[in-house]
């Protein structure tokens, strides 16, 4: 009997056990979680840099459209690297002067990362973001020296999820040029509508700050009528998404405000009546 | 065996639908099917994950020791997932950031878990592959219908084209916008079932109990 185990070896002998022994449930067990966690971990890491390239792409696609360069000629790399990217310190408003590479610097990494990042107190946390990072990339598209167009990322809470985007404004730092969000889970046919393309185009034309510099710009309810006061100021609501709507009214809120890009937009604005 | 390959194929596309008639995999069948383009990839990402969690369980069905089996299916099941997952992210950006969780979620799909338990655990890992594929393909046409009449109803499309036109973009069509909301899949569901019971009355279950007929003498 002792010799037909021998030859069976190590692997054999367990498995000849009878299927409740505890040992052969522990062999099972710890086999098992072996094979699959190699399966999952190679799979993990061969795919990673596909993943984190698609990732990327995904961000400059959207930044090119949101400034309307997508409809030209030329790869996306190419287009891309018509923007020159900059890091703003969101506190003072002024260009960080950090060793950071803008390009690679994650803003939501840095949103979590509490050397990074200040916790907002709740009045001021409108948007529903918890943490702000000190720093945000700002996309700068230039001819000459005048700037033409920049492209703020926002981001904040709507109804079901927390919706990440681009606000691209012309080079006055006033008009919007578009507004895209590039992650979201809202409701598809509702509060999803933040993708129509026929409510994006709305953004078009519209300014953020009014005479005194108050921040203006909201969603309301219903249509806006052109012809009433403020209505560059207003974009139309989406039909059955009020949170999904008010959502997007806070978030330009709080990151065009004082706490948000808010000291940056003042400071180019004040540069550009010198 | 050629004819038990066939019935595992065929038989749960109808007569033993996963959905229809053991009213499994209820939960993703809601939140996925807005839209047909969703649907298809989450069904492509089930079958997958049915079929070869089938094989793999079956293949060391013999080795498994009962006290842990679910535990041992669930670690098969949820490893499989995770590589769908992945090469979704890698190969199908797009489409995986519209499905975000419910990827995942096929851990919890009780399809999947049910057919490991009920044939793979039993069967030879070729059968129990095909099992897995029949059953993922009666998912998928539950599925692929639902997301059918809630995307053309709801938003006038399919697979994302404009079908018929809608009113806010100058056409005729004013979108039922419930049935982009996860009840609505319930009321479609709850049609087909009731569809498909009575073309074939045989899926009707019998009620648990009946007001018996009582006789004076027993009274008595």
């Amino acid at each position: 009997m002792a010799d037909s185990t021998e030859k069976k070896g190590f692997l054999g002998s367990f498995l000849s056990l009878p299927n409740d022994n505890p040992k052969k449930t522990l062999f099972v067990a710890i086999m098992l979680c072996l094979v699959c966690s190699i399966l999952v971990s190679t799979a993990a890491v061969s795919l990673k840099p596909l993943q984190t390239s698609n990732k990327k792409d995904d961000i400059k696609r959207n930044i090119l459209a949101v400034t309307g360069l997508s409809d030209q000629e030329g790869t996306l790399d190419e287009l891309f690297s018509r923007f020159e990217v900059k890091l703003v310190d969101l506190d003072t408003g002024l260009y960080a002067i950090s060793d950071i590479d803008p390009v690679v610097y994650d803003q939501r990494k840095a949103s979590a990362d509490p050397m990074m990042s200040v916790a907002l107190p709740g009045g001021q946390d409108i948007a529903g973001i918890s943490r702000r990072a000190n720093m945000a990339p700002v996309y700068l598209l230039t001819e000459g020296d005048t700037i033409k167009q920049v492209v703020l990322p926002v981001h904040g809470y709507g109804l079901w999820s927390t919706l990440y985007g681009f606000l691209s404004l012309e080079g006055d730092f006033n008009t919007i040029t578009g507004l895209r969000f590039y992650e979201h889970a809202e409701t598809p046919g509702l509060g999803g509508e933040v993708d129509n393309p026929k409510w994006r185009a709305k953004w078009d034309g519209k300014k953020v700050f009014d005479e005194e510099g108050n921040v203006e710009i909201r969603v309301v309810r219903g249509y806006v009528d052109e012809k009433t006061a403020n209505a560059e100021h207003k974009v139309d609501g989406l039909s059955g998404a009020t949170l999904t709507s008010n959502g997007v009214t806070n978030l330009l809120q709080y990151w065009l405000g004082d706490h948000g890009f808010g000291p940056y937009l003042k400071n180019m604005r004040s540069e550009l009546g010198k | 065996m050629a004819s038990q390959a066939k019935t595992n194929v065929i038989d749960p596309l109808i007569d033993n639908n996963p959905i229809t008639l053991q009213v499994l995999g209820i939960c993703s069948a809601l939140a996925v099917t807005t839209n047909m383009m969703a649907s298809l990839i989450m069904c492509i990402a089930l079958t997958t994950v049915c079929a070869f969690s089938g094989a793999f369980i079956s293949a060391i069905r013999k080795h498994i020791p009962g006290n842990i089996r679910i535990i041992v299916q669930m670690t098969i099941i949820a490893s499989l997932v995770i590589i769908v997952d992945q090469v979704l992210k890698a190969y199908a950006y797009e489409a995986s950031k519209q499905l975000s969780v419910f990827v995942g979620l096929i851990i919890t799909n009780c399809i999947v878990l049910g057919r490991a338990e009920a044939y793979a655990m039993k069967n030879p890992p070729l059968l129990s592959f095909l099992d897995g594929i029949g059953n993922g393909l009666g998912y998928s046409l539950i599925l692929m219908s639902v997301a059918f009449f809630r995307e053309l109803l709801g938003a006038g499309k399919l697979f994302g084209v404009q079908v018929i036109p809608v009113a806010s973009e100058g056409g005729w069509y004013i979108p039922n916008g419930l049935m982009l909301l996860p009840p609505s899949a319930f009321f479609v569901i709850g049609l087909m079932i009731w569809g498909i019971r009575t073309w074939k009355k045989e899926q009707v279950e019998k009620p648990d109990y009946q007001i018996h007929q009582v006789h004076r003498t027993e009274v008595l």
